[in-house]
């Protein structure tokens, strides 16, 4: 039971994934007063990029073709380990959130090279603010999941997401709460959300993310979208499953109310970047800063 | 129970965070209001389980002196000098930030023997809790560059004590509270009015500048 209900979140997942920006692009749209693109936008562009065919530069190398592909390869192995709340990842192992984090970090070196091998310096420049960004991002993402491990003595993610309710409500609470506002800030971060990136604007003082995929096109850019979208599903179940620890105990019950939590995050992101303007670029450290901190708050509780 | 004063000692170590992190007098000064409310409810809660009428008095006080008055006082002073909204740190605030998470180790290290002799019941993060706001206070007298700011710094640093006080002597006289209370809202009414003269002499409130001498 508790295998189907992995394999059921696995699938959601890969078929719902776009749908969340769907729902993020509809609040934005409801808060502007606009009537915005139907929930579906996403499905039908990742369909029109699928049928087309790509151009490619003869700058370019292997190393440009393979980007995408190594990318979502990369993302579907974190969708195998990436529990939520309740429902266990498909694949579990002590010390799985290390490979969690590199996998992620594989997704982004791999887009950074292929930006870089175009040879534009529009791209490089872009690549450069990805990996300054990440650099500060990724311990924040790393020492959040840490700070819950140490809360539950236990190494697995499955392990630590499933036995956070089980402790006594002081012990995990202060901990949880920090180290989710720290994995929120993370996941604006990484999904090139608003207070960090736009990513409705080609505007050059705004794009991080964006500016990489340029010369991408057809299949390799659907990739790309698709990927990006299964990268928003990650964190939201990651953040998800600190938010909402509880469990109702029935696997598929558990998943339901995970993939809720889910689309409700998605709404709040969205009225996040309605509420929010974007930051100064030479304040996006200063947010990963704060977040550091936040999880060696969380840290320190968790240890004592 | 043990969740809400924790939850409550979260929320000051975020305040203490925000007056590093931000770069607005006028949030800075939203965020002490923000942080006296918080105290004066850590204060209820540790001692919710003998209500007494003083304590009720004490609270509500504080949160009309902390949270209100003086903030306003400070407001009015922002308006009357017409200082620039900016805070102008010598430390810039990504490395205050950091700073602060330093502070908060350190202040858990040194409130490790102190525990022992805190009274039972209450968080043990609230000794770290008011250590760090204690530093945080210091901190920032010496590293922004207003008198303005510098008030602040001194309410902090007071909020701190205040913590420490309501964590280490729950049966604290009230008479010495209120001594404590009302010394503060002289303070910050007599640092307000001076900061008013010395733009008037000056024309400005720098006080990088006030140790050049003038005639």
């Amino acid at each position: 039971m508790t295998v189907c209900a992995s394999i059921l979140h696995v699938l959601m997942a890969l078929t719902l994934s776009p749908l969340l920006l769907g729902v993020i692009n509809r609040t934005k749209a409801k808060f502007a007063g606009r009537c915005g693109q139907p929930l579906l936008q996403p499905y039908y562009d990742l369909a029109k990029l699928l049928r087309k065919g790509a151009v490619y530069s003869r700058t370019t190398t292997w190393v440009f073709r393979a980007g995408p592909m190594v990318g979502l390869a990369a993302m579907l192995l974190v969708i195998g380990l990436v529990p939520l709340g309740g429902v266990r990842a498909l694949g579990t192992f002590p010390g799985d959130l290390i490979l969690l984090t590199y996998a992620l970090g594989l997704t982004r070196f791999m887009t950074m090279l292929a930006a870089l091998d175009t040879g534009s310096a529009f791209e490089g420049m872009g690549a450069s603010r990805e990996a300054q960004f990440s650099l500060l991002a990724e311990p924040v993402l790393l020492l959040s999941l840490a700070a819950l491990a140490i809360c539950t003595r236990s190494m697995g993610l499955s392990d630590i997401y499933g036995s956070l309710h089980t402790l006594d409500s002081a012990r995990w609470v202060p901990t949880a709460s920090l180290a989710a506002a720290a994995i929120f800030i993370v996941l604006l971060v990484e999904n090139a959300r608003i207070p960090i990136d736009d990513p409705n604007t080609h505007l050059e003082l705004t794009m991080i993310h964006e500016v990489m995929v340029l010369d991408h096109g057809g299949v390799d850019l659907g990739l790309i979208q698709y990927g990006a979208a299964l990268k928003l599903w990650v964190f939201s179940s990651l953040l998800v499953g600190v938010v909402i620890p509880w469990q109702i105990g029935q696997p598929v019950l558990d998943l339901l109310l995970g993939v809720g939590g889910i689309f409700a995050l998605a709404v709040v992101v969205g009225v996040v970047e309605s509420a929010m303007a974007r930051l100064r670029l030479v304040r996006v450290p200063q947010m990963l800063a704060v977040a550091a901190v936040l999880t060696m708050i969380a840290i320190i509780w968790a240890l004592r | 129970m043990a969740v809400l004063s924790d939850l409550v000692v979260v929320l000051l170590l975020l305040t203490n965070l925000r007056l590093l992190g931000s770069s607005r007098i006028v949030a800075c000064i939203q965020t002490v209001a923000l942080q006296a409310v918080v105290l004066s409810v850590i204060t209820l809660a540790s001692s919710l389980s003998n209500l007494t009428p003083a304590v009720v008095a004490l609270t509500l006080s504080t949160m009309a002196v902390k949270g209100l008055l003086l903030p306003w006082l400070l407001r009015r002073a922002v308006r009357g000098v017409g200082v620039g909204r900016e805070v102008e740190p010598f430390v810039g605030f990504t490395t205050s930030v950091l700073i602060g998470g330093g502070l908060l180790g350190f202040s858990f290290l040194i409130s490790k023997p102190l525990l022992v002799s805190a009274p039972p019941g209450i968080s043990a993060m609230l000794i770290p809790g008011a250590m760090f706001t204690i530093l945080t206070g210091l901190f920032i007298v010496v590293s922004r560059r207003k008198a303005l700011t510098q008030v602040l710094g001194y309410l902090v640093l007071e909020n701190g004590v205040y913590v420490f006080g309501s964590s280490l002597a729950v049966e604290e006289p009230l008479l010495v509270e209120m001594g404590i209370l009302l010394d503060v809202l002289v303070a910050v009414f007599v640092m307000g009015i001076v900061i008013f003269q010395i733009n008037r002499e000056f024309d400005h409130i720098d006080t990088d500048k006030l140790s050049v001498l003038k005639d």
